[in-house]
């Protein structure tokens, strides 16, 4: 079974084929990508817009990036949503969009459900690149790519996603996938950081890294951001780093050949230690970049082919 | 050290749920033996004393040292004088001293204080909030780490629910209780004595008895809905007292302790502006004292702590509602308990265990048992011997006692630690 939607909205309801589809594409980009070749015809002609209600420079330059090696006009907005009423910005820059002709439209917001509402007013393919605490699947999907080129599958193994999952949309969209593949999914860290009725999602939680780490496969660390600490969910930083940051001692818990990720940008030594971050066999949070620009490839790819609005 | 033996006392042990009349040997700071006909081995020390009572040493959850920060009211030295004449061998101190007890190394420091004193452990509470402020949660898995039992705001309740929510969700993650001074702050502002005729009659701006269970309340919601588990520390309401009877029915991590004034003494004993009667909460109407006293019959209540609260004579030698609430508690801490047993309303293997091994349970203290291989920390007491609290000679620095003058029945005779004699001639 192909990607057969329009949009890429969310991981949550994927079919495993259609994730697998989408991952397989991305395989053949990232042996492109290594080439040094580019297929610059494939979205010749086409317009990709980067709509960006949040700030973002992975993200954006790697889907930048992606559209440019496929061909498309790549142009990038950046929308500030402090001065102006939300609601009403976002549908004008819907109408806007629509009488520019994109045909992509790749869109972050800081507030959840965004994407979803373009989706209804614009006539482009919309890609959510991160929508407040909801999801980001090609975060996810790069995730993915990453685990099953190292791995070698993407079915039973043990995942642990580690720190402050209330915040993340990061950790929903890997706890979509990672479950809808078939791999056993552990959310660690202090209750205060963990969503309401979690297990809800079909992970086991864990408060405390040496048993939310045993055994696992990947350890998947999150961002844990400073205003997190002012909002009084965390005491300290130094407290946050002696339990739940990742370090080589509380590693050891998982298995010695555990991979270990991080979606970016790092906070060292608040919820990672460099001396694993850095780790040259065991992380692979450079290699993830990487496998962004080749996924979001995938994913342009996939969507130009079944928008119906062939050039 | 030489051994001691104990000879022909009652030995008794909730714990173990042991009562009869025997011998108990300690060598090296551990009881040794205990049962009936134990020899004495040479060089022995023997302690003979007919119709005692041996028992675990103390175990009391609930004491202000005055250290640091208010040592002309208590130093850790006194207080522990006070202990060792009181039974008690192991004693949880609050935290809102001065600095408050908020960081790691304030922990470590209390603990080897209690260890110089050689006759009291001291386990420390640790500040639930930086500087038990209630603005900002404390550390609380570095503070646990660094030895605190369970977290606390001490004289204080915290006012934010949001806050509270936290440091409940927080806490339960490190698998620590937060002990609570169940007092809404707002409705206890300004306040010295329990809302009522009474503090009517005697022009006494009054807190209203509801500000306990409006807290109570809250925190068990805050408890059903976040998994932590929450200690209210002194209840002294019936209404109060009936949340957390049905909050256990529910089976939610709720528990409490009382303190001897709220099952002994009720508002009359403030008369006329005693203000060693001057107490936070404040003593309160005869209808809430017999409540206090049901549920210590009937196991809603967890543990009796002392409640100590040192304050020394210019604290106190002020108009009623300018002087500071509390009162000491140390050295009269069992026999006000045993005045429950001597009325009928708690047998004695109950009350002994709310002093011991239930307190020790509950937060996990490694004490508080009479066992063989067991550290040795013992209380030897007269269930009958008479005496009378008088203030200027009780042991140790505070002389704040709400029952100056009053003539009570059971005395403790000895205190060992670690097999180590710290009280009695």
């Amino acid at each position: 079974m192909r990607y057969t939607q329009k949009h890429l909205l969310a991981i949550e309801g994927l079919h495993p084929p259609e994730i697998a589809s989408l991952l397989d594409l991305a395989e053949n980009y990232v042996l492109l990508n290594r080439s040094g070749k580019t297929q610059r015809d494939l979205l010749r002609g086409r317009t990709l817009i980067n709509l960006f209600f949040e700030d973002s420079t992975r993200t954006r330059t790697s889907f930048e990036l992606a559209g440019k090696r496929l061909g498309a006009d790549v142009i990038n907005m950046s929308v500030s949503t402090s001065s102006v009423n939300k609601g009403e910005t976002l549908l004008d820059t819907a109408a806007t969009l629509n009488a520019m002709n994109c045909d992509l439209l790749v869109a972050r917001h800081a507030e959840s459900g965004a994407p979803n509402l373009l989706a209804q007013k614009v006539e482009a393919a919309v890609i959510n690149a991160g929508d407040g605490t909801h999801e980001h699947p090609t975060q996810a999907l790069l995730d993915a790519l990453t685990i099953r080129r190292r791995c070698g599958r993407l079915e039973s193994l043990t995942v642990a996603i580690c720190g402050d999952v209330l915040h993340s949309r990061v950790a929903r969209s890997n706890i979509h996938l990672l479950t809808t593949m078939g791999s056993r999914v552990r959310v660690v860290g202090p209750p205060t950081l963990m969503p309401a009725e979690v297990a809800d999602l079909g992970v086991s939680v864990f408060h405390d890294m040496a048993r939310g780490l045993a055994g696992a496969d990947v350890v998947m660390m999150l961002r844990l951001q400073r205003e997190r600490m002012a909002g009084g969910l965390v005491p300290s930083a130094r407290e946050y780093f002696r339990f739940f940051g990742l370090d080589a001692e509380k590693l050891r818990h998982a298995r010695p050949d555990a991979i270990i990720m991080h979606p970016g940008p790092m906070n060292r030594g608040v919820e990672i230690d460099s001396e694993v971050a850095d780790d040259p066999e065991r992380s692979v949070i450079r290699e993830q970049v990487e496998m962004g620009v080749a996924v979001r490839m995938a994913v342009l790819d996939t969507l130009s082919k079944w928008t119906g609005r062939n050039v | 050290m030489s051994d001691t033996l104990f000879a022909g006392v009652r030995l008794l042990d909730p714990a173990t749920n042991l009562d009869t009349h025997g011998d108990l040997l300690v060598r090296d700071g551990c009881v040794a033996d205990l049962g009936g006909g134990l020899g004495r081995p040479d060089g022995a020390d023997l302690v003979e004393a007919e119709g005692a009572i041996l028992c675990p040493g103390l175990v009391d959850i609930r004491a202000d040292l005055g250290e640091p920060g208010h040592e002309y009211r208590e130093t850790i030295a006194s207080a522990a004088q006070a202990a060792a004449a009181g039974g008690i061998t192991t004693l949880v101190a609050l935290p809102d001293s001065r600095p408050a007890i908020d960081d790691p190394a304030l922990v470590r420091l209390l603990r080897a204080r209690g260890e110089e004193t050689g006759s009291l452990t001291i386990l420390p509470y640790a500040a639930l909030t930086k500087g038990c402020r209630g603005e900002e949660m404390a550390e609380l898995g570095l503070l646990a780490e660094a030895g605190a039992v369970a977290f606390t705001d001490g004289a204080h309740a915290v006012a934010s629910a949001k806050l509270m929510r936290l440091a409940l969700s927080y806490a339960r993650g490190f698998g620590k209780r937060i002990v609570v001074h169940a007092e809404e702050p707002t409705l206890a502002a300004g306040g010295a004595a329990t809302e009522g005729a009474l503090a009517t009659r005697l022009g006494l701006p009054g807190i209203p008895a509801v500000a306990e269970a409006m807290i109570v309340a809250r925190d068990v919601r805050l408890a059903r809905l976040t998994g932590g588990a929450v200690h209210f520390a002194h209840v002294s309401t019936a209404e109060a007292l009936a949340l957390i009877r049905r909050a256990k029915e529910e089976g939610l991590a709720v528990t409490c302790d009382a303190a001897p004034p709220y099952f002994d003494l009720n508002e009359r004993a403030i008369g006329d502006f005693r203000t060693y009667a001057k107490l936070s909460p404040p003593l309160r109407r005869e209808e809430d004292r017999l409540a206090v006293v049901a549920a210590l019959a009937d196991g809603t209540i967890d543990a009796i702590a002392s409640d100590h609260q040192p304050r020394d004579a210019d604290d106190k030698r002020l108009p009623f509602a300018q002087a500071a609430p509390g009162g000491a508690g140390l050295a009269t801490l069992l026999a006000v308990t045993l005045a429950q047993v001597h009325a009928g309303t708690i047998g004695l293997m109950a009350a002994l265990e709310l002093l011991t091994a239930r307190p020790a349970r509950l937060l996990g203290i490694e004490a508080g048992r009479l066992a063989k291989g067991e550290t040795a920390d013992l209380c030897l007491f007269h269930p009958e011997r008479a005496w009378q609290v008088e203030s200027g000679e009780l042991p140790g620095k505070a002389q704040n006692t709400p029952w100056d003058g009053r003539a009570l029945e059971g005395r403790v005779l000895g205190t060992w630690k670690a097999g180590r004699r710290v009280f009695g001639p």
